[in-house]
């Protein structure tokens, strides 16, 4: 199989402003940074507001310009076009918003059909590109409405609508579910989801909430003042962060290893050895590690942890407060007995003893 | 009373002055207005034309021309419309003067009304290849519809305001009318009769303006 072709690639992007007070210092929005998106791929962008991924995403369909670096979408380098020539750039390029930016004057129809009209399509095309479009997002009864007419997921599933009625082969997708309820957000990622599976849409998805990452994208950066810190797949991101910064926001939906304040209730409540054990994928039999705690005769509670899903994929952390048995002797038998049994299971899996 | 009756014939034709004066100077000022706030808006920092000397100047020039009293506009003017209309006096001179003003006037209260419109959505214009005339026809007018009809109407009672000191250059219409036949005549019943039919107007095109707004709005 041939390598996959990266449809955006940027190389040493940087974008900095001017100072906003005279004699102040450049603003850096984003600091030299490379990203390699290739076809078919949901890219998720992750950081915290200010981290410049906005900024970053904007530089793809060049509504922002950056300041230095190559930014190649399907092979040309966009960075220097003049504004003229990126048009035909930027049909290839759809774009859903965190606030929709529907044209309010407009029914949802002449929304969606706005992009074929500056692409200059004949009406016939453009009517019927807009009822299919329509019926992709499920909102064939809302073609008269307004926007305001519509509920916050209307709207942005007629946002998605507009952004791939010119048939793009990229969306960008600037904090799409941010200003929509948990249910609500769901719905709009299924349909992102099969955006990318039915249309075969590359996705790049910037989003300050990891349960985004979670449900829709395959691969991951995260931002961290205009630079990115932290790549990959999402599942290795999410099962084993590198970085302090990509960790916090694993943590916000995966429970990994307590920490020093839930420590101290947990030791509080449970006087025993506390120890917590790695899950990853298949690499590690659950089976197995169990059997040897029921084979040296200790019990255990699970206390803190829990094992997640990413692309069928299961990773997580348990932690367990270790007890002897009943016909365990004196305390110091016990402690042999567990470190025995700890030195076994660490062939097995990732042991870590908190103290 | 009497004196009013032997006057309509003279009050209806000073009505249709002034419906002339305001229904030029409207299509005049309202294009120029039109013109400028599209202009101060485009140019600011930050929009899809920015420019910062052509803001700065045009900026200042509204500055300058907006404070200064109509009736002193209209005398400080004179020269220019014998350039532009070939005459300083009569009801073309004073429909080129207002126009002028109105100008600069509208120009402030559509760059404001242009400004209501989220920078969201110009920018979901850009990102589909929009270019900036295609995004002032069928973005940013379309958009501002509501408020600019709001701002029309509103300067349309400015214009009946500045049409009334036409009698200073020769020209006519209900506040002529008001002042030679009411005014110096030390009859009030004339000068109201006057009054009467410029508040009609105004609440005619009031009406008018805020029926069309809403209908603008509705959607």
């Amino acid at each position: 199989m041939p390598a996959p072709s990266p449809v955006v690639e940027l190389r040493d992007v940087s974008k900095t402003y001017p100072p906003t007070t005279k004699g102040g210092a450049e603003v850096v929005a984003i600091d030299g940074v490379s990203l390699t998106v290739d076809a078919g791929d949901v890219y998720g962008i992750i950081g915290y507001s200010g981290a410049g991924k906005s900024t970053l995403v904007r530089l793809i369909n060049a509504l922002e310009r950056s300041t230095s670096g190559e930014i190649h979408v399907n092979g040309q380098d966009i960075a220097r076009l003049p504004e003229r020539e990126l048009r035909p750039v930027r049909l290839g390029i759809g774009m859903i918003f965190q606030q929709f930016n529907l044209l309010g004057s407009r029914t949802v129809a002449a929304n969606v059909g706005y992009p074929l009209e500056v692409a200059r399509r004949p009406r016939d095309k453009r009517t019927a590109r807009v009822a299919e479009m329509l019926d992709f997002v499920g909102l064939s009864d809302k073609a008269r409405a307004y926007p305001d007419q519509l509920s916050g997921g209307q709207k942005q599933r007629v946002g998605i609508a507009r952004a791939l009625a010119s048939q793009p082969g990229i969306l960008l997708a600037d904090e799409a579910t941010s200003a929509l309820d948990p249910e609500t957000t769901h719905e709009v990622l299924d349909l992102l989801g099969r955006v990318n599976k039915e249309f075969g849409v590359t996705i790049i998805v910037i989003t300050h909430e990891m349960d985004v990452i979670q449900t829709l994208a395959t691969k991951v950066a995260v931002m961290d003042q205009g630079r990115v810190i932290e790549r990959g797949d999402v599942f290795d991101v999410f099962s084993n962060p590198q970085q302090p910064a990509s960790a916090r926001f694993v943590s916000t939906v995966v429970k990994g290893l307590p920490s020093e304040g839930e420590l101290t209730v947990l030791r509080h409540r449970h006087p025993g050895r506390i120890v917590t054990l790695a899950f990853r994928d298949s690499s590690v039999d659950q089976a197995r590690v169990f059997g040897e705690f029921a084979a040296a005769g200790i019990t255990f509670e699970v206390v803190y942890g829990g094992i997640n899903e990413i692309q069928g994929r299961s990773f997580g952390h348990l932690t367990l407060a270790l007890t002897s048995g009943p016909d365990a002797g004196r305390a110091g038998d016990a402690d042999a007995n567990i470190d025995a049994l700890l030195d076994r299971v660490r062939t097995l899996t990732t042991v870590t003893e908190v103290r | 009373m009497d004196a009013l009756v032997d006057l309509l014939p003279e009050l209806w034709k000073a009505a249709g002055e002034t419906l002339y004066i305001v229904g030029f100077t409207l299509f005049f000022g309202g294009l120029g207005g039109l013109l400028v706030g599209l202009g101060l808006y485009l140019t600011r920092a930050g929009s899809i034309l920015a420019n910062k000397p052509v803001f700065v100047v045009l900026n200042l020039f509204v500055n300058i021309v907006r404070p200064i009293p109509f009736i002193i506009f209209l005398a400080a003017a004179q020269p220019l419309a014998r350039m532009v209309v070939g005459t300083g006096i009569g009801n073309n001179a004073i429909i080129f003067t207002i126009s002028l003003a109105a100008s600069f006037a509208m120009g402030r209260i559509v760059e404001q009304n242009l400004l209501t419109v989220t920078p969201g959505v110009i920018e979901a214009a850009r990102s589909v290849g929009a270019g900036p005339l295609r995004i002032i026809f069928t973005v940013l007018l379309p958009e501002a519809l509501g408020p600019l009809i709001l701002g029309y109407t509103f300067i349309f009672v400015a214009l009946v305001d500045m049409s009334a000191v036409a009698g200073y250059v020769g020209g006519g219409g209900l506040g002529n009318f008001a002042l030679l036949y009411g005014y110096r005549q030390f009859n009030p019943v004339v000068t109201w009769a006057a009054v009467l039919l410029i508040i009609v107007l105004v609440q005619l095109v009031q009406f008018l303006g805020n029926w069309l707004a809403r209908r603008a709005f509705r959607r």
